[in-house]
């Protein structure tokens, strides 16, 4: 059986959602299932407009994830580092969460004396390396993000290429927004080989609106049942928190 | 979330010299005196502690910083020379600028040239020279089940005189076997289509023959279409570099299991290379011949002047004696 597993949706999108639910309160909900959300703004040339980029941060903060608004051409190297960082991110909060029950009050790693961090990080370290990944890649595709799906194309591929040298397992699928019947359209199922992702790019068409709040809350859903992400560090023979030192 | 760490990483890359940071766990100040540079999770200063100048890792990131210092803690106990800077303190600041708690760690200050400003200065010949030092620091580093990963031109620094090459920000260390936890593109095998990113000494590999590359390359690399052709295409067209394509091919290609492998081809090419020139050389023997005079006679000066020397001290002695003497 699957152990429990890090889950975390990355938007890929280049301006403002015009339809449906607020995205940052859908991402707020994804949280709250233990899924996190990261968005990477992609640019051309041009600056992006104040109300894209407080909107994509917003749905970061909200989802627990990060954001990065990068050109088209630094996709690939954003595209890794957000997902490892978010991943980093998610591990260390735990592994907060059960210094606090430990030590049963407020310590978090910024409490610890700097020596001692490195212990707390070395179990990170090895959590990030060992845990299952779920990968949630959502694409808007309308309008003017057309010029930009060969680049997104790429740092997927070079995505799955520092998360396969991991030795945890990952999986990816794939939606895009908007789709044809519903908000967002699975493109690919979940599959731990990316790789196939270069047949279905070819098959994309852009343009409609953008409807990132409902597209946000039908991936969701496409996760299936939550699984409590403490009760994952619990599930081996044995507690990793509780096998280390202080 | 990072692109709020960005805004403060600009704060704490502009802390003005003369600053003074003291850490709150272990009281020891220091005080601020240039910026040497920032990397992707912090900034670094040359700073003074007493009469002790080190350089201070600021950083708003606790978790990676952590790791940083694990790898650094790790370094010290690898047997015999340094891999990296020796890490002296860790500690938080209170610092009134963010308003809140910064961590960081003071390391041993490295003083240097940047390893691509000194191969532009001194010649293209110290290039393999200094790869040959460094294969065998990574050589270490593979023994002690690491990979150092982010491997660039501007992690390396030459000391000396003698110049020798150290590596700095071991931010990318990543124990074999795992995914490689920071790398630089063009460095980087994955990105050129050549390779995994799991950490594994042949990694490493790729990314001197990289470095050496780019030392040669004039003008800013960029991948474009099939990565081993473009590199390849590189290595033939410049007549340095082609005097190693086989050792770089190999490198390239992945071909080579240990450190030590690649140093001894890059060892056996200079040699071939040194041993071609040195024919060219007698070939041509007028300038030769003529520098051999030179030296000849840079040679019978020297004997001269040593003669007189002795001559002059002789006399000396001999009148201090005849003084000494007479005043009895």
């Amino acid at each position: 059986m699957r152990k429990g597993t890090l889950r975390q949706i990355l938007l890929i999108t280049d301006g403002c959602s015009n339809h449906g639910e607020d995205p940052a309160a859908m991402a707020a909900l994804a949280r709250e299932q233990g899924i996190t959300v990261n968005v990477i703004g992609v640019l051309d040339q041009d600056t992006i407009d104040e109300n894209g980029r407080r909107e994509i941060e917003a749905i970061a903060a909200a989802g627990g994830g990060m954001s990065q608004i990068v050109y088209a051409k630094q996709l690939s190297q954003t595209v890794q580092m957000v997902t490892r960082q978010a991943m980093t991110q998610t591990l260390q909060g735990l592994v907060n969460r059960e210094l606090k029950q430990i030590f049963g009050s407020d310590v978090s790693l910024e409490d610890l004396p700097p020596d001692k961090r490195g212990q707390v990080m070395e179990v990170v370290d090895e959590l990030g390396e060992t845990a299952a990944l779920d990968v949630l890649i959502l694409i808007d595709t309308s309008g003017s993000m057309k010029t930009k799906l060969p680049m997104v194309k790429e740092a997927l591929l070079d995505l799955s290429l520092s998360l396969n040298a991991r030795m945890g397992e990952n999986r990816f699928s794939v939606f895009i927004f908007p789709g044809k019947r519903n908000y967002a359209e699975k493109m690919m199922d979940w599959t731990p080989k990316i790789e196939e992702l270069s047949t279905i790019f070819p098959k994309l068409s852009s343009g409609g609106l953008t409807p990132t709040g409902p597209a946000l809350r039908e991936a969701m859903a496409y996760f299936g049942r939550n699984r409590s992400l403490r009760s994952w560090i619990h599930d081996g023979d044995e507690p990793y928190i509780e096998g280390s030192s202080w | 979330m990072m692109a709020m760490s960005h805004t403060s990483k600009d704060r704490l890359g502009n802390l003005p010299p003369g600053t003074v940071i003291t850490g709150k766990w272990h009281g020891h100040s220091y005080r601020l005196l240039r910026r040497l540079g920032s990397g992707a999770n912090g900034v670094v200063y040359l700073a003074e502690s007493g009469r002790r100048r080190v350089a201070l890792k600021l950083s708003d990131d606790y978790a990676s910083l952590a790791s940083e210092m694990n790898i650094l803690r790790r370094f010290a106990k690898v047997q015999g020379a340094a891999l990296g800077p020796s890490l002296l303190e860790a500690d938080d600041w209170q610092s009134p600028f963010a308003r809140r708690v910064v961590p960081f760690y003071a390391m041993e200050y490295i003083e240097g040239e940047q390893f691509s400003a000194f191969v532009r200065r001194r010649g293209k010949e110290w290039a393999p020279v200094l790869l040959m030092q460094l294969l065998s620091v990574l050589g270490r580093l593979h023994e002690e089940g690491w990979v150092f990963g982010d491997l660039k031109p501007d992690n390396l620094i030459v000391t000396g005189p003698p110049p020798s090459v150290r590596l700095l920000d071991v931010g990318g260390t990543t124990m074999q076997g795992r995914a490689i936890k920071e790398f630089t593109e063009l460095y980087d095998r994955g990105y050129w289509g050549l390779g995994s990113r799991k950490a594994e000494p042949s990694y490493d590999l790729f990314a001197a023959a990289m470095v050496m590359i780019a030392a040669c390359y004039p003008g800013p690399l960029e991948k474009k279409g099939n990565g081993r052709a473009q590199l390849l295409s590189i290595i033939e067209t410049d007549r340095f570099l082609a005097q190693y394509k086989e050792v770089l091919q190999n490198a390239l290609d992945g071909r080579y299991a240990k450190a030590a492998d690649m140093r001894r081809d890059l060892l056996a090419a200079s040699s071939r290379r040194a041993a071609a020139n040195y024919e060219v050389k007698t070939a041509a023997a007028a300038p030769n011949r003529r520098s051999g005079r030179r030296a000849a006679k840079r040679r019978k000066t020297g004997r001269i002047a040593e003669t007189v020397l002795i001559a002059v001290l002789l006399l000396g002695a001999y009148g201090f004696y005849i003084y000494w003497h007479l005043s009895m």
